[in-house]
C-alpha cells in the first residue's frame, strides 16, 4: 500500500461505522449506567490506541501503560480534589481547606505541587506534559542506549512498580491506596449527575476521535512508514541513516500521551483515581486489550477494549471464579492463534467476504482496519 | 539517620538486617536461579515463574499437612521429602506447560510474556479454587525453631540459616548442571546456536523441555524455602516476579555469578534501608537504584561478550 492519503475509502467507512456505534446506538440502546461503564471501558481504549502505535507499529511493548494512565488520572484528580475541597466543604477538618487525606494523614498546609493544580489550564497542560516529559526521559535513557524489546518491557514493567509503592506509601500526599475519592464538580459544574455523565460521555468520544484521526495520520505518513520498517528490520533503518532512537521515543511519548487523556477521562467519568489503575496487572491487562483488538489495527484497539471489558464486567457479575480462567485462556489464545487478534480474523475472513459480495474490484487489497503489513516481524507460525 | 544509636548498636544493627537481607537474598536467588535458566538462557519471559514457586509452596503445605496426621513421627524430616516433590510437581508442570505452549513461541518472546501472563492468572485462580483465597502457613519441625545466639544483640533464626544452607547447595548444584555436566553442555550449545547444535545431533526440541522442566522445577524448591519464612496465598507469586526480573536481567541475563551478585546487592540494599525508613521507601529507592544502573548500564552487572 503505498498511497500516503490521510486514510483510505474503506477505512473513512470503519471509522463511520464507529462513529456511529459510539454517537448512536449505544446511547439509544444503553441506560445511563451502562453508558458510564462504556464510557470508562472508552478511557482504556486511549491506551489501547497508543499502544497500537507503540507496540503494534514501533514493536516496543511498554508494560507501563498504567503509569501514563495513572499520571494523567492523578493530575485531573488533583484539580477536582482541590475543588472538592474548598473551604465550605471541609469546615470540620482541624485545616480546612486542604483535601481530606491530607487532613488525616495530619499534613497542615497544601505540597507545594499540589498548589498549580487549582488551575484548570495549568491542569490540561499537566495532564499531557507530566507524562509526555516522563515518557521521553524514559524513553531517551533507554532508546539512546539501544535497550528494547524484552528489556525495555521489563524495565516499564519495573516503573509500573515503583509508581504504584510510590502512591500507596505516600500515603498523605496521593490518598494512598484508597485514591483520590469524592470528586465533584469541575469549574463550579456537577461531574455526578446523569446528564453531566451523558455530556461527558460524547466529549469523550469526541477526544477518541480525534485521537483516532492523530492515530491515522501518523500511520498513513512517512513517519509512520519508518516506524513499521524499523520494528521489522532495525539495523537496515539506522543504516538509511535514520535515527532509530528518535522515532521510538517519539512513538513511545504519543503512546503516553494518548493513555495520559484516557486517565484524565476516567477521573471525570469514574469520579475517582486510584493505584490499583497505575500498577504491573492493569497494564498488562491494558496490553491484551490492544492483543485481542489486533495489534495492527487503529480501530480494533477500540473494539478489542470495549469487548474485553463488557466480557469482564458481565462474566466476574456472574461468574467471579471463570473470569481469571477467562482472561487467562484469551491471552494464550489470541497469542497462540490469532497474533493479529479480531482485525486479523475480520481482515482474513470477513473482509474479502464482503469485498466479493460488493464486488469490489480488488478483492484481496486487504485496505480494511487491519494493516497490510500483517508479517509483524513475527511469524504466525 | 545514624545519630540515636552507638557504635555498638549500629554494628548488630548491621549485622541483623544483614542477616535478614540474606534470607531475602536466599529467595531471590532461589527464584532467579530458576529465571536465570529460562530468561538467561532460553530468552523465555515466563511471567507465571512466581506461580510455578506457589506451586512448590502448596506441595510443601501439602506435605507438612500428610506427614502430620499420618506420619507423625517422620514429622521433623517432612521437608526434604517435600522440596523433592515439590521440585518434581513443579518441573512436571513446567514441561507440560513448555509442551502445550512455550515451543510454539520461542521466536516471539514479547508474546511468551503475554501468554504466561494469561497462564499465571489461570493458575492463581485454580490454587484459588483448590485451596481456597486464605493464606496457609506450614508448620515447622521443632528443630527449625529458634534461634542461635551469637552474641547478646545478635541473634539469627535456625530456619534461616537452613534456608541459607539450602541455597548454596542449589547454587552449585545448578553451577555443576549448568557448566560442568555433559547435559549443560548441550543446553549452552542449543542457547548459542541452535541450527548448529541440532545438526550436531542434539535434540532440540528435548533440550528445551528439560531446561524449561528444570527451571521450574528450581522454582518449585524455591516455594518450598519460602514457605519456612512466609505464609503463601494464590497471589503471593506475583509480588515477587518483578524483583525477580530486575535481579536476572540487572545480573547480566546469561550470568549466573552476575545473579547471584544482582540478588545479594539488591536484598543487602533493600533490608539495610527498611531499618531506616518506611518499607514502602526502601523499596521504591532500592527498585529506582537499579533501574537507575540499568539505564546506564543497560547490559547488566556481568554481561558476557557476545557477537550479535
Amino acid at each position: 500500500m503505498n498511497d500516503s492519503r490521510f486514510t483510505t475509502r474503506s477505512e473513512l467507512i470503519g471509522i463511520l461505522v464507529l462513529a456511529v456505534f459510539l454517537v448512536v446506538i449505544l446511547p439509544l440502546c444503553l441506560d445511563v449506567f451502562r453508558l458510564n461503564l462504556v464510557a470508562k471501558y472508552l478511557t482504556y481504549a486511549f491506551v489501547a490506541l497508543g499502544l497500537v502505535i507503540c507496540w503494534g507499529y514501533g514493536g516496543i511493548l511498554s508494560l507501563g501503560q498504567g503509569v501514563f494512565f495513572g499520571l494523567g488520572g492523578y493530575c485531573m484528580a488533583m484539580f477536582l480534589k482541590l475543588e472538592a475541597s474548598s473551604v465550605e466543604n471541609t469546615k470540620i477538618q482541624s485545616t480546612p481547606g486542604i483535601p481530606d487525606f491530607m487532613d488525616w494523614n495530619q499534613i497542615t498546609a497544601l505540597p507545594f505541587f499540589w498548589k498549580p493544580f487549582h488551575s484548570l489550564t495549568f491542569t490540561v497542560a499537566a495532564v499531557m506534559l507530566v507524562p509526555g516529559i516522563f515518557a521521553l526521559i524514559i524513553g531517551a535513557a533507554m532508546f539512546k542506549r539501544r535497550v528494547g524489546g524484552t528489556y525495555f518491557a521489563i524495565i516499564t514493567q519495573a516503573v509500573a512498580a515503583i509508581l504504584t509503592i510510590l502512591i500507596v506509601g505516600q500515603q498523605g500526599y496521593t490518598g494512598g491506596i484508597n485514591g483520590m475519592t469524592d470528586l465533584r464538580t469541575l469549574k463550579g459544574w456537577d461531574i455526578r449527575p446523569d446528564h453531566a455523565k451523558i455530556v461527558l460521555y460524547f466529549f469523550e468520544v469526541g477526544l477518541l476521535f480525534a485521537c483516532i484521526f492523530i492515530a491515522q495520520f501518523v500511520r498513513h505518513s512517512k513517519l509512520g512508514r519508518i516506524l513499521v520498517a524499523m520494528r521489522d528490520q532495525e539495523d537496515r533503518v539506522r543504516f538509511s541513516g535514520y535515527s532509530v532512537a528518535n522515532f521510538k521515543i517519539f512513538a513511545f511519548c504519543i503512546a503516553a500521551i494518548f493513555a495520559a487523556i484516557g486517565g484524565a477521562m476516567f477521573a471525570l467519568n469514574v469520579g475517582f483515581m486510584s493505584p490499583s489503575f497505575v500498577g504491573i496487572v492493569p497494564s498488562i491487562e491494558m496490553v491484551i486489550y490492544t492483543a485481542v483488538g489486533g495489534r495492527l489495527s487503529i480501530l480494533g484497539a477500540v473494539y478489542g477494549t470495549i469487548l474485553v471489558n463488557f466480557a469482564k464486567t458481565s462474566l466476574s457479575e456472574s461468574f467471579p471464579e471463570l473470569w481469571l480462567f477467562g482472561l487467562g485462556g484469551l491471552f494464550i489464545a489470541v497469542v497462540l492463534a490469532f497474533p493479529n487478534g479480531l482485525a486479523g480474523i475480520w481482515g482474513d475472513y470477513v473482509q474479502p467476504r464482503i469485498d466479493r459480495l460488493i464486488g469490489s474490484r480488488k478483492p484481496k487489497s486487504g485496505a480494511g482496519w487491519t494493516d497490510d503489513s500483517v508479517a509483524d516481524g513475527a511469524p504466525a507460525e | 539517620m545514624f545519630g540515636d544509636y552507638s557504635i555498638g548498636d549500629l554494628g548488630s544493627i548491621f549485622v541483623m538486617q544483614g542477616f535478614a537481607g540474606l534470607i531475602l537474598f536466599s529467595v531471590y536467588v532461589l527464584m532467579a536461579l530458576g529465571l536465570a535458566i529460562i530468561f538467561g538462557q532460553m530468552g523465555v519471559i515466563n511471567m507465571a515463574h512466581g506461580e510455578f514457586m506457589i506451586l512448590g509452596a502448596y506441595v510443601t503445605w501439602m506435605t507438612s499437612n500428610v506427614f502430620q496426621s499420618y506420619l507423625p513421627s517422620l514429622f521433623s524430616g517432612y521437608f526434604f521429602l517435600a522440596m523433592i516433590l515439590a521440585f518434581l510437581a513443579s518441573g512436571a508442570l513446567g514441561m507440560l506447560v513448555e509442551w502445550v505452549l512455550i515451543r510454539h513461541l520461542y521466536k516471539r518472546p514479547l508474546d511468551t510474556l503475554l501468554a504466561t501472563w494469561g497462564l499465571s492468572l489461570m493458575l492463581q485462580q485454580a490454587y484459588r479454587s483448590i485451596f481456597g483465597a486464605r493464606e496457609v502457613g506450614v508448620e515447622l519441625p521443632q528443630w527449625m525453631l529458634g534461634s542461635l545466639h551469637v552474641t547478646d544483640s545478635i541473634e539469627v533464626p535456625i530456619n534461616g540459616v537452613f534456608v541459607m544452607g539450602l541455597t548454596v547447595l542449589i547454587t552449585i548444584a545448578v553451577a555443576y548442571i549448568m557448566f560442568r555436566s555433559r547435559w549443560g553442555r548441550q543446553v549452552r550449545a542449543v542457547v548459542q546456536n541452535r541450527i548448529m547444535a541440532g545438526a550436531v545431533g542434539i535434540n532440540t526440541a528435548k533440550v528445551d523441555r528439560y531446561t524449561f522442566a528444570l527451571g521450574c522445577g528450581i522454582a518449585g524448591v524455591a516455594g518450598s524455602a519460602f514457605t519456612m519464612i512466609g505464609s503463601t496465598g494464590p497471589t503471593s507469586g506475583q509480588l515477587y516476579i518483578v524483583d525477580t526480573f530486575l535481579v536476572v536481567v540487572f545480573g547480566g541475563a546469561a550470568s549466573l555469578l552476575g545473579t547471584i551478585a544482582s540478588a545479594f546487592s539488591i536484598s543487602q540494599t533493600q533490608s539495610t534501608l527498611e531499618f531506616f525508613m518506611s518499607g514502602s521507601m526502601a523499596k521504591v529507592l532500592t527498585l529506582l537504584a537499579v533501574v537507575g544502573i540499568l539505564m546506564l548500564r543497560p547490559q547488566g552487572l556481568f554481561a558476557l561478550k557476545v557477537r550479535k
